[in-house]
């Protein structure tokens, strides 16, 4: 009898098939989407619905496990406020509103709960977000591993950017050093002490997007933040849906050396680890090194121009890597269960 | 005294020579390039220089680093015996099996818990099942997990021993020095290379196919074994060798090395991992290990019986022999039954023989996520590496 595995939830390629047999696949085409918005007919960061004007809705839901609650630069309020607002930047959109589904286990220390509660409410103040609803549900000991916090992200966009505008000769920015907030969990859950150089990345990409959007609108074609599974899931999602090569390349791609170090002990591809504070744009080729400037001096002086799209000849739609040492590979999804748990 | 450098800064220096360096890089190719087109111009068009590695990080580092994009038409890198986990037989795992079922506890490294057996034990096909239907199994990181487990909880417990020189030295110390609890017995399924390596170099030439024509020679193995059995290896098959370090301009070098050599018409063995590898290699390891182990011939999986290929414990150590403890058959060359999985090819993959992608399950039905066949259950597979880090499309001329 086959069963569902941990690897079905690890955002790798298990879930990816689990999800088109088990949802996708069961809804009727009309229904994936609102007429003229975009749905999980072409799933992307967030959901957009046309309300007039040229004016779209973007809403995206997640829901957060971390283990563990607390890490080296947030926990799992933070967490789950930052990462349902970044959906909303990731499609164009600017974070209005949001709701939040709390399902607690029994017994868990009401300290925990305020800690965790006091950094979504810090969160969200910081960035303007009004909370407008929600839902609070305790179960019994045991039945859920302490914590299950679920979020929804509403807001407003002109020009929503949406993936599968992706085109050939598009450049390929990422804004920061990436795995971060992957490396930090994996570390602390095999029991490795994790240096004080090791944090998660975890923050609301508004700082950058709200400005990006408001200049550059018609030059981002794609956006998405890689969280789990890494930039190459990210970036087999675009090559697979569009069915263009991707080629990044391995030595422009920022890694910090903590995150190298970590993952080659561990022997993780660093490009597998989740990043939670850090946006990947494809930009028209023409405006590339001016949209990479625009970044680095919004204060993500990390940001690289890794790769392009490019149309492929013999292969599409596929990732390909050219190493440090110039040597070509496929940059292949994570499959397996890489890291439970990361958020 | 010079004060000794810290580990991070040499490693860091390393990367920074030997891997994050394409300037380096490109100079190795070129060099490579002339070398290949001089063979081409001295030995003809059909002259193809076949080298063979014997190290799953090997294979690892050509994959990851698509160091096969990067050769000419006419140098084939070829990934043959490499992978200790691959090559244990059928039957010692089912002896595991067995056992962890009745109660003994068996500890093994993670890499070995979904290795199949061929022949399902009450319908537990691996550790991981077993473990699953209440058998007693320990995924632990090292040899030493174990004693400190055993010494707690006083259980009867076997180690499933699998390795080839490199981790035969982690068994051998704590026998040598009698600190093994006496509730722990091993089940020796230790291997050597460079008999494989001999075994698959012959093998291709029974079935005619490309001869091997020359040898990268494991870094981590030769730190523990020297070069110099390799180099009585390359002047008896007359093919160069190089032992290389696990770097990608490490593994440019020693492809550069061998050429220069066909050319010259040298054999023996160069050492480019020379940051570790002597010619002696460690005196202190091969001593534990040859007090407490004998070479013995010894079953391949999916191969059969390589002379002198594997290491079982010397008389004065039988009490920790777990197939003596628990009266364990162990199949010798007459009662030997071929333990490969059917249509599966991994054996062939093992010596180099096909290529994963030659194998109809490779990606169709045998995945990282869901794997048949031992090469791609382990992480130094041939097969895992190649569908993890996507070394199954030929990129050369993208």
């Amino acid at each position: 009898m086959s069963k569902v595995t941990l690897a079905h939830g690890a955002g790798g390629r298990e879930m990816a098939e689990l999800l088109e047999a088990l949802i996708f696949h069961r809804v009727d085409e009309p229904l994936k989407k609102v007429e003229g918005g975009l749905g999980i007919d072409h799933p992307d960061d967030g959901a957009l619905i046309p309300i007039g004007e040229g004016r779209f809705l973007v809403v995206s839901t997640d829901s957060y496990t971390v283990s563990p609650l607390f890490f080296p630069g947030g926990d799992i309020g933070k967490l789950a406020v930052c990462g349902s607002i970044n959906d909303i930047l990731m499609m164009g959109g600017i974070p209005v509103a949001m709701l939040d589904t709390i399902v607690v286990e029994e017994g868990l220390p009401m300290q925990t709960l305020n800690s965790i509660v006091d950094s979504m409410v810090e969160t969200l103040r910081n960035e303007g977000v009004a909370l407008i609803g929600g839902d609070f549900k305790v179960m019994p000991k045991g039945s859920v591993d302490k914590i299950v916090v679920t979020t929804t992200c509403i807001g407003v966009s002109e020009n929503p950017i949406m993936d599968v505008n992706l085109e050939p000769g598009d450049r390929i920015i990422v804004s920061g050093c990436l795995g971060e907030h992957g490396a930090t969990i994996m570390a602390l859950q095999h029991g490795l002490e994790a240096e004080a150089s090791l944090k998660s990345d975890v923050k609301p990409l508004t700082r950058l997007f709200k400005p990006l959007i408001e200049k550059y609108s018609k030059v981002v074609k794609a956006a998405g933040d890689p969280t789990r599974g890494g930039l190459s899931m990210l970036l087999n999602g675009w090559a697979k849906s569009t069915g263009f090569l991707i080629i990044v390349d391995e030595a422009k791609i920022p890694i910090s050396k903590p995150v190298r170090k970590y993952s080659e002990m561990l022997g993780v591809d660093p490009l597998h680890l989740a990043s939670e504070g850090v946006a990947v744009i494809a930009t028209e080729a023409g405006y590339a090194d001016e949209v990479l400037d625009f970044v680095r001096g919004l204060g993500f002086e990390d940001a690289m121009i890794i790769g392009e799209v490019v149309k492929g000849e013999r292969f599409k739609g596929l990732v390909v890597a050219r190493s440090e040492v110039g040597g070509l590979r496929v940059l292949e999804p994570p499959t397996g269960e890489l890291v439970p748990r990361i958020c | 005294m010079e004060a000794r450098r810290p580990t991070w800064e040499v490693d860091a220096e390393i990367e920074r020579l030997y891997r994050r360096n394409r300037r380096l890089a490109e100079e190795v190719k070129k060099v490579i390039w002339k070398y290949a087109d001089r063979v081409r111009r001295v030995k003809g068009d059909g002259f193809k220089v076949k080298i063979m590695n014997f190290c799953g990080t090997h294979e690892w580092t050509t994959v990851h680093y698509g160091i096969r994009t990067l050769l000419p038409d006419n140098v084939e890198l070829v990934a043959g015996p490499g992978c200790p986990v691959c090559v244990t037989p059928s039957f010692i795992v089912e002896h595991a099996i067995r056992l962890s079922l009745e109660g003994v506890r068996v500890y093994t490294f993670g890499d070995s818990f979904k290795l199949p057996a061929v022949r399902p034990v009450k319908g537990v096909r691996n550790l991981a099942e077993a473990k699953t239907a209440g058998g007693d199994v320990q995924v632990v990181y090292s040899f030493l997990d174990a004693l400190k487990d055993v010494a707690n909880t006083r259980r009867e417990s076997v180690f499933l021993a699998i390795g080839f020189e490199t981790t035969a030295p982690g068994y051998a110390l704590p026998l040598a020095e009698r600190l093994i609890p006496r509730e722990l017995s091993i089940l020796s399924a230790l291997r050597l290379t460079p008999p494989a390596a001999r075994y698959a170099i012959a093998e291709a030439d029974r079935r005619g196919l490309t001869p091997i024509k020359g040898i990268v020679a494991p870094g981590h193995v030769s730190a523990i074994t020297g070069a110099k059995p390799w180099d009585e290896l390359s002047r008896e098959l007359k093919i160069p060798t190089v032992v290389s370090g696990f770097e990608p301009i490490d593994l440019l070098i020693s492809i550069a090395e061998i050429l220069r050599m066909i050319l010259r018409g040298e054999v023996g063995v160069k050492v480019e991992y020379r940051r570790v590898v002597s010619w002696e290699g460690n005196r202190e390891a091969l001593k534990a290990i040859y007090r407490v182990f004998e070479k013995t011939d010894a079953a391949w999986r999916g191969i059969g019986f390589i002379e002198e290929s594997g290491l079982e414990l010397r008389d004065s150590y039988r009490e920790f022999d777990g197939f003596d403890r628990y009266g364990l058959e162990k199949p010798d060359r007459e009662s030997w039954v071929m333990d490969n999985l059917k249509g599966c090819r991994c054996a062939e993959v093992v010596l180099g023989l096909v290529k994963p992608t030659d194998c109809k399950f490779f990606l169709k039905g045998c995945s990282p996520s869901k794997p048949l066949g031992p090469c791609m259950v382990s992480f130094e597979g041939t097969c895992s590496i190649w569908a993890r880090f996507g070394g199954y499309l030929d990129l050369k001329n993208l």
